[in-house]
């Protein structure tokens, strides 16, 4: 008894001598019709990017959130995303003009390569100018090429006018 | 081969100014060339890509399929890249050996070649020594791995090539002793001879022919594999265990040797099996060659057809193997081949000895290959009504075309 029971103990080794034949053989097959099986299925691989039905971008849920965007048209340049940011990857620069007394944004870049995704500078956006794009793919040479520059370097744009009613609708909204 | 030899130079006046030998020499390089360039690397080449595939698809996945329509050049890119890279030599190895290692793996998987029949009448030379040829020249391979873990100057590469060393020489004895009840069958050890001797229908092949050459066919195949260093028996080069193994310090164009070695040898394997146990190239058309001489050479090259046709489904089969089963472990594999098979082998010579004096004696005995051609056939249908029985509880459904 002593025997057979240290036999069992070891994986593989159990059974009679035809015994284990017998369960080689079995396994082999069973083991074999199994695999046999998956080569008769359809593979699960999905070739992306370029052999997809249609494109990865396209079949992202509604509220993705991808690489931000700004739309310098509706920015009144508030600072507000800025002060959200929880790690700071957005830098805004504003200047005013002494004689004209206009503000000028000088700077709006978005470090999309220290950016977590998480959405908050979305969220306090009065005019919602800053929004999440669907585009995932950033992949670069350089690190320094995932700044997003909003205002070309050396140039100054002028801020949207704040309006009440759209502060209004975005804080609704923005959720 | 010799005849077409004297052919050729009956032919050619001006050949016969030249010494015959050397005539000999060049006809012998030519055809060594053409079966490399036309069979061997063509074979091992898409073989390669032909596994790579089959691997995706049981693991769910496609494989590759970038290169050329559907990847069918990968293997061209592969081999490419292996030309342009550096032929390294590790600094503390022993440079002559290490050098030299490849050639001798490559050259006893090529020799076996020259018995390796194609067709009736399509062989490069029909030796009256064929399979024991077969035996004495691939173990050649032995040396070359063992040289090459050896000379490699690194643990993994020697714990590869002893391993091999080890398989490769454990596993000699049940291949022999497997071959032996056709031998005794045949009473011939020349290839066609053994083809000659089995007939076009299932039950008239060896494998089937009594109860020890039944058990010899799996014995022989399994050993095969063992040999030639293929799961489950790749313990020489266990990737997860060795690095690669004996050829762990190996890059550029001499890698490219090994591989080549491996892959042809694929071919090799199913094909002396086919020789030996699955009835060559024998089609019903052969038994009526005498009927219709005229049709002699289309018969041929259906024979050759038949015969190509076997081998490529058992590579299939080695293939599939590779993918299904787990590697085994260095005591596990030795005590399949010593506990196992050789005893089970001695059993077969002596019981095939028995019942060859049997059979004279009661032709009954005849009719149990028809039983055992009928065991046979319940291994592909046991294992397609486990298939069927997996896709009806997985709800899965058969996706036959391979290109995707």
């Amino acid at each position: 008894m002593a025997t057979t029971a240290s036999t069992d103990a070891v994986p593989g080794f159990r059974g009679t001598y035809f015994g284990r034949i017998k369960n080689a053989i079995i396994s082999i097959m069973e083991g074999m019709s199994v695999t046999l099986g998956y080569l008769l299925q359809r593979p699960i691989t999905i070739q992306y990017p370029d052999r997809t039905p249609k494109p990865v971008k396209d079949t992202l849920p509604e509220r993705y959130r991808g690489i931000l965007e700004l739309d310098m048209k509706t920015c009144t340049a508030c600072l507000a995303c800025e002060r959200a940011c929880p790690i700071g990857c957005i830098k805004i620069e504003v200047v005013k003009d002494k004689e004209t007394k206009k503000r000028y944004i000088t700077r709006f870049d978005i470090d999309i390569a220290k950016c977590m995704y998480c959405g908050l500078c979305v969220d306090p956006c009065p005019g919602g100018a800053i929004r999440h794009t669907n585009e995932f793919e950033g992949s670069t040479s350089d690190v320094q090429y995932l700044v997003r520059r909003f205002v070309p370097p050396g140039e100054r744009i002028e801020p949207a006018k704040p309006k009440k009613k759209e502060k209004e609708e975005a804080g609704a909204e923005g959720s | 081969m010799e005849r077409l030899a004297d052919y050729i130079v009956y032919n050619l006046p001006f050949l016969q100014q030249i010494p015959r030998v050397i005539v000999d020499l060049i006809i012998m390089l030519f055809f060594a060339t053409c079966m490399l360039l036309f069979w061997v690397a063509l074979f091992a080449g898409i073989t390669s890509w032909v596994e790579r595939r089959v691997a995706g698809r049981i693991q769910s996945r496609i494989g590759p399929n970038r290169v050329g329509p559907q990847g069918f050049l990968q293997w061209i890119a592969d081999g490419l890249k292996c030309f342009l890279k550096e032929d390294f030599v590790p600094a503390a190895a022993d440079k002559k050996l290490f050098l030299l290692a490849p050639y001798i793996v490559f050259a006893g998987m090529f020799a076996v070649f020259v018995v390796v029949p194609f067709g009736d009448g399509l062989i490069i030379s029909n030796l009256n020594i064929g399979i024991f040829y077969v035996l004495a020249i691939s173990s050649l391979v032995v040396v070359g791995i063992l040289m090459s873990g050896w000379s490699s100057n690194n643990k993994w590469s020697l714990l590869g090539g002893m391993r091999s060393a080890a398989q490769i020489v454990s596993y000699e004895i049940p291949v022999s002793l497997a071959i032996l009840p056709v031998i005794l069958l045949t009473g011939s050890l020349g290839m066609q001879d053994i083809i000659r001797a089995q007939g076009p229908y299932p039950w008239q092949w060896f494998a089937f022919h009594n109860p020890f050459t039944f058990i010899a066919f799996f014995i022989f195949f399994i050993g095969a594999l063992a040999e030639g260093n293929r799961t489950p028996f790749d313990i020489p080069e266990a990737e997860s265990e060795l690095v690669a193994g004996y050829n762990t310090e190996y890059s550029g164009m001499r890698f490219v040797f090994f591989f080549f070695a491996e892959w042809a040898n694929l071919y090799i394997i199913a094909a002396l099996t086919v020789t030996l146990f699955l009835g060559g190239w024998n089609t019903p058309a052969h038994l009526y060659t005498n009927l219709f001489g005229l049709l002699h050479r289309s018969v041929d090259v259906a024979g050759t057809f038949v015969f190509i046709l076997k081998s490529l489904f058992l590579v299939f089969v080695i293939i599939w193997i590779r993918w299904t089963l787990p590697r085994l472990r260095v005591d596990q594999m030795m005590d399949v081949c010593w506990k196992y098979f050789v005893p089970f082998s001695f059993a077969n010579i002596v019981g095939t000895i028995i019942w060859m004096v049997l059979a004279d004696a009661a032709p009954v005995l005849g009719y149990v290959r028809y039983i055992l051609f009928v065991v046979g056939l319940m291994v592909p249908l046991a294992i397609a009504m486990k298939i069927t029985r997996n896709f009806r509880l997985a709800k899965s459904e058969i996706h036959l075309n391979p290109f995707i």
